[in-house]
């Protein structure tokens, strides 16, 4: 199939960006969204031209670092990561927008590349558990009721990604922090930091710019791994316990 | 705003943007409350002229002699006040931060999991704060009749405001209303969960249904009057 992309280009973080607009011939159906990029790329390699610097790694659904705006949805018409979206979700003809995420915690570093350490900072700030390295504890050592290790698992399947935050309208980072205090929150293990954790997470997607949840939803319908609501409300209600209790 | 790169130390529940949406969503709920009582009181036009004035004449009399004339009345104003305070300046607050946390747009966005209530609630708060102030200059403040008729009667104050003469001000008011049922059919469940209650799906389910049941109440309610004065079922 032919395609006409509109592609943001910006040479570096400092740079003005803009659209273009490029022709891409002879796509097929069985082709991901990064492959046919690819194929793009090497059209303007061909001529002489810069080619389009997208971020992508594992390629298989599970890093989380191909997010790309595709039409005015994170990750595309599907929901599914970039690089497992499909150019059958698209056909001849189609003209197909890529913009990189928008937030301006996650500044644009190059094209369509941004900087998600942010993410990485609210980790950093409390997103763990403190534990003596060694052997592994038995697996049967902490008991962990079925319901919550079952919660605390679909929301450990966040990639870190920040779907969520570029579909958003208000810019928040709720839904990622949202997964993550409440897979350690479920969990035995996490008890001991629990009011620490939520209070000092929040304080660094806070700093970090991030804009406060209005519970819209987008983020939610935009999650390639369908992470739900829900982890916003025990966000809040995880914040609110620590208020109560001082923190 | 950019990002900090570096790892903040000392943070505080209560600073957070967080904590803002809870004094939102509680001011918010003791607007719900007020709405419930005052849209009991209005209905009583439908009692009639002297039931309606009593009605009116015992929210100054109530709590005698324990509290002044007008003193319950006075109480709910400030706390009112107070909370419309809270209510406006955490909105203000977290639209400035959402508009910095994305200050260049998006040249194509899709909305795909959100409500026109929700997207309409920062626009749909500012006209409601506009009526609030045109609402008690009419009512309250400056006792203002549309149609240059008495004062000093609340009955036939109300009956004059939403006279078919003056049409256009029953239709601000049930503008007002389309407003209002908006801001609550979003508000609701919102309230829910930034106070986190709707940790499954079912709980989120039930609350935004329960947003749609008060939108429909509160607004629809209020929205008897003017059209019963308009239609001619409520007469001087
Ligand atoms: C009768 C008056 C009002 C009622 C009953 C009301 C009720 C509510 C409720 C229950 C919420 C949900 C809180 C939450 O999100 O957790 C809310 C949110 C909000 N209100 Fe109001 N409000 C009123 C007036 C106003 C006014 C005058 C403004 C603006 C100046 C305003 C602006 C907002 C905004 C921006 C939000 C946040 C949007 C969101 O969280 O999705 N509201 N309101
Ligand atoms: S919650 Fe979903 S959209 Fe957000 S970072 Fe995690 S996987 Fe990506
Ligand atoms: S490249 Fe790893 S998730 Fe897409």
């Amino acid at each position: 199939m032919n395609l006409t992309l509109n592609i943001w280009r910006q040479a570096n973080a400092t740079a003005a960006g803009a659209m273009h607009r490029y022709e891409l011939a002879g796509v097929s159906e069985d082709m991901s969204f990064l492959e046919m990029l690819d194929v793009l790329n090497e059209q303007l390699n061909a001529n002489g031209e810069e080619p389009v610097a997208f971020d992508s790694d594992c390629r298989e659904g599970i890093c989380g670092m191909c997010g790309l705006m595709i039409n005015g949805q994170a990750h595309g018409p599907e929901v599914t990561t970039t690089c497992q979206l499909h150019m059958r979700s698209f056909k001849d003809g189609d003209e197909i927008t890529v913009e990189p995420w928008r937030a301006d915690p996650f500044p644009v570093v190059k094209d369509l590349v941004v900087d998600r350490s942010a993410f990485d900072r609210m980790i950093q700030n409390g997103g763990f558990i403190s534990a003596n390295t060694g052997s592994a504890p038995d697996a049967h050592a902490a008991p962990v009721e079925k319901k919550l290790a079952d919660l605390a698992f679909d929301v450990a399947t966040c990639i870190g990604c920040g779907a969520c935050v570029a579909a958003c309208p208000n810019g928040s980072a709720s839904l990622f922090l949202g997964a993550k205090i409440t897979h350690l929150g479920s969990l035995p293990q996490g008890q001991p930091e629990r009011d620490t954790r939520v209070v000092s997470m929040v304080g660094q997607h806070d700093a970090e710019g991030f804009g406060g949840c209005t519970n819209i939803g987008e983020c939610a319908a935009a999650c390639p791994k369908e992470i739900p609501l829900d982890v916003i409300s025990r966000l809040n209600k995880d914040l609110r316990t620590a208020m109560a209790k001082g923190y | 705003m950019t990002p900090v790169a570096t790892l903040v130390t000392g943070s505080k529940s209560t600073r957070s943007t967080i904590a803002l949406k809870m004094l939102m969503a509680v001011s918010g709920l003791i607007f719900i409350g007020f709405l419930l009582a005052h849209m009991y009181g209005n209905l009583k036009v439908f009692a009639g002229h002297d039931a309606f004035n009593t009605y009116a004449e015992h929210l100054r009399t109530i709590g005698e002699p324990m509290l002044p004339h007008a003193g319950l009345l006075w109480i709910i104003r400030v706390g009112l006040i107070a909370a419309l305070v809270v209510h406006v300046a955490s909105a203000i607050a977290l639209t400035r931060r959402a508009h910095s946390a994305r200050s260049t747009k998006y040249v194509v966005k899709k909305n795909k999991g959100s409500s026109l209530s929700s997207r309409t609630m920062r626009w749909g708060g500012l006209a409601l704060f506009l009526f609030i102030i045109w609402h008690l200059l009419n009512f309250t403040i400056g006792k203002i009749n549309p149609t240059g008729g008495a004062t000093h009667d609340p009955y036939n104050l109300l009956v004059d405001t939403f006279d078919p003469s003056v049409w256009y001000i029953s239709v601000i008011y049930l503008l007002a209303l389309v407003a209002l049922g908006f801001h609550l059919h979003h508000g609701v469940w919102s309230a829910c969960q930034t106070l986190g209650f709707t940790n499954a799906a079912s709980s989120r389910a039930r609350a935004k249904d329960a947003g749609l049941v008060v939108a429909i109440v509160i607004a629809g309610g209020f929205a008897l009057i003017p059209l019963s004065v308009l239609f001619g079922i409520v007469t001087k």
